[in-house]
């Protein structure tokens, strides 16, 4: 259990400082390390430091993107660097790992780099390029057609559908609200493709039940973040933006097999190291940015972080209550279903940008804190405020 | 004709899971059980996760079960499987073997027969390397 208490000492007493963004789409002659510099130069800018001002150096990218060669590229001898082996869970558990290199005096300025060249490297996440034998078991797994993350979703989505009645026709209403977020994101790979619960119920299942608009798109980008102290943020060039809270809990028993417990008796004790961190309520809470692979993603999210009750996602997510306006806006920048595939690391963007009060039409009104939740074997979430 | 193609990757033994695969040359399902607290476990491990005991024994359970949850996959992410789609993906809980689910297919059903609860039995079949893969089929 966490020394909560303890915990508390480090609320607000660090921050986001610069966000950065490169180009996102499919770029065949840009690698990783190139569109994750892009995106350092201008987290840079936005904050006003400059390379030599960097101490900490995380770096993070599927298909093991190095942060030595990283740092030999922008000729850097950082205090710490790290990278975390764990895919896109990595993302809340290393911007917390930034946040204790900073409170401990370790260092005084973390850059998190993020590079993905996924659509050109035609990386599928379950095609043969993903075989590691040996390392986890769900690779035995393969020989019985079990090749990919979208299929042990996929058996979840089931028990969700079979144990709580709930619908193909409910989850569509979570891409449905993320593709109208993403039409007010000039980012937004898919701006101009909108889409309707009947578009979503006619298109092809990937694994049944989910179906191709209910998967994450598959693209190329760099996202780059600058966490600093509490005292040192003042004097960046635009608001901080804190984090308040924050929060892990692992599943590591019956691991090999997608988690057939949904992770209810894990992340919730997340959820709560993070509200009781932070001194918040979910009432409290503007916005939330989820980490959504798939869908379903987001209801097991919204149920285990007790946004509704297990079984209610379904009813939930329904009548407009997810989209800008709504009681509780997921996923503005339209996330992995429709904005661009970094892995959690535009969520922490736009968490910025909303608090920040940079994003025009698909602003949050008087945004003051959004959280990041990421669920999964090592569930993380983030509580930021301006 | 075993019920995915040829070119899908094989089960490579490992130190641990080597008394299960040779259960499965004979065409007997073999499961892991603890020697010490009896508790089921799979796949194979060097310890017992709720003792931590050393000692296990790979006993041979009925091969029935009831499908606990399941998808039919319609896009083959793997090259192997393009002429397999669509083919079901089955989890099954295994009868007489505590709380062990097996990853494994129903053969003889169609896509729309698969359900949550649906009883099956184990189905042996031959792989190309001259063992036996355990699959099921409708109970
Ligand atoms: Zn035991």
């Amino acid at each position: 259990m966490p020394d909560l208490e303890r915990l508390k000492r480090l609320r607000n007493r660090t921050a986001i400082v610069g966000v950065g963004a490169s180009r996102q789409g499919t770029f065949p002659d840009l690698d990783p390390y190139t569109l994750a510099i892009e995106a350092f130069r201008s987290a840079l800018d936005d904050c006003g430091l400059v390379r030599g001002d960097i101490d900490g150096l995380i770096v993070q990218g599927p298909g093991g993107v190095s942060f030595v060669r990283m740092g030999e590229m922008l000729g850097l001898n950082p205090v710490a660097g790290a990278t975390f082996d764990i895919g896109g869970f990595a993302t809340g558990p290393l911007i917390q790992y930034a946040a204790l290199l900073l409170d401990s005096g370790i260092c005084r300025n973390v850059a998190l780099l993020y590079g993905n060249a996924s659509r050109t490297e035609g990386r599928r996440f379950g095609g043969e390029t993903t075989v590691t034998p040996g390392r986890e078991y769900s690779s035995a797994f393969y020989y019985y057609g079990l090749t990919s993350p979208g299929a042990a979703s996929a058996f979840q989505a089931r028990l969700h559908f079979e144990t709580y009645g709930t619908t193909s026709r409910q989850l569509a209403a979570v891409p449905v609200a993320q593709r109208r977020h993403a039409a007010l994101n000039p980012q937004a790979i898919k701006k101009d493709s909108p889409l309707t619960v009947e578009k979503h119920q006619r298109s092809r299942f990937i694994c049944e039940p989910l179906r191709l608009y209910d998967y994450c798109l598959i693209n190329d980008g760099g996202v780059a973040l600058i966490m600093t102290t509490a005292e040192r943020a003042k004097d960046r060039r635009k608001r901080p933006v804190y984090l308040m809270g924050l929060g892990r809990h692992d599943t590591y028993r019956h691991s090999s097999l997608p988690n057939y417990l949904l992770w209810r008796e894990t992340m919730p004790m997340a959820a709560e190291m993070a509200f009781g961190m932070a001194g918040i309520g979910r009432d409290d809470v503007d916005a939330l940015m989820i980490y959504d692979s798939f869908s379903i993603n987001i209801w097991f999210a919204l149920e285990n972080f007790g946004f509704c009750k297990p079984g209610e996602a379904g009813a939930f997510t329904q009548d407009g209550r997810i989209e800008l306006g709504g009681e509780i806006p997921v996923n503005t920048h339209g996330g992995h279903l429709a904005e661009s595939y970094m892995q959690g690391w535009l969520h922490q963007v736009e968490a910025v940008r909303q608090l920040r009060g940079e994003c025009g039409a698909r602003q949050v009104r008087g945004a003051e804190i959004v959280q990041y939740i990421c669920r999964g074997n090592v569930a993380s979430t983030l509580i930021y405020r301006n | 004709m075993a019920y995915l193609p040829e070119g899908t990757p094989l089960p490579a033994a490992d130190l641990d899971d080597s008394p299960y695969w040779e259960g499965c040359r004979r065409r007997e399902l073999r499961i892991q059980r603890c020697a010490d607290c009896g508790r089921f476990r799979h796949p194979p491990s060097p310890v017992c996760p709720a003792c931590r005991s050393f000692g296990a024994e790979f006993v041979e359970v009925p091969g029935t079960g009831t499908v606990f949850t399941y998808t039919v996959a319609h896009h083959p992410v793997h090259p192997a499987l393009k002429a397999a789609v669509p083919y079901n993906i089955a989890v099954v809980l295994l009868d007489g073997a505590g709380d062990v689910r097996l990853v494994s297919n129903v053969v003889d059903a169609r896509p729309g027969e698969m359900a949550v609860g649906m009883r099956v039995r184990l189905r042996w079949e031959p792989t190309s390397d001259g063992s036996y893969l355990p699959r099921f089929e409708k109970a």
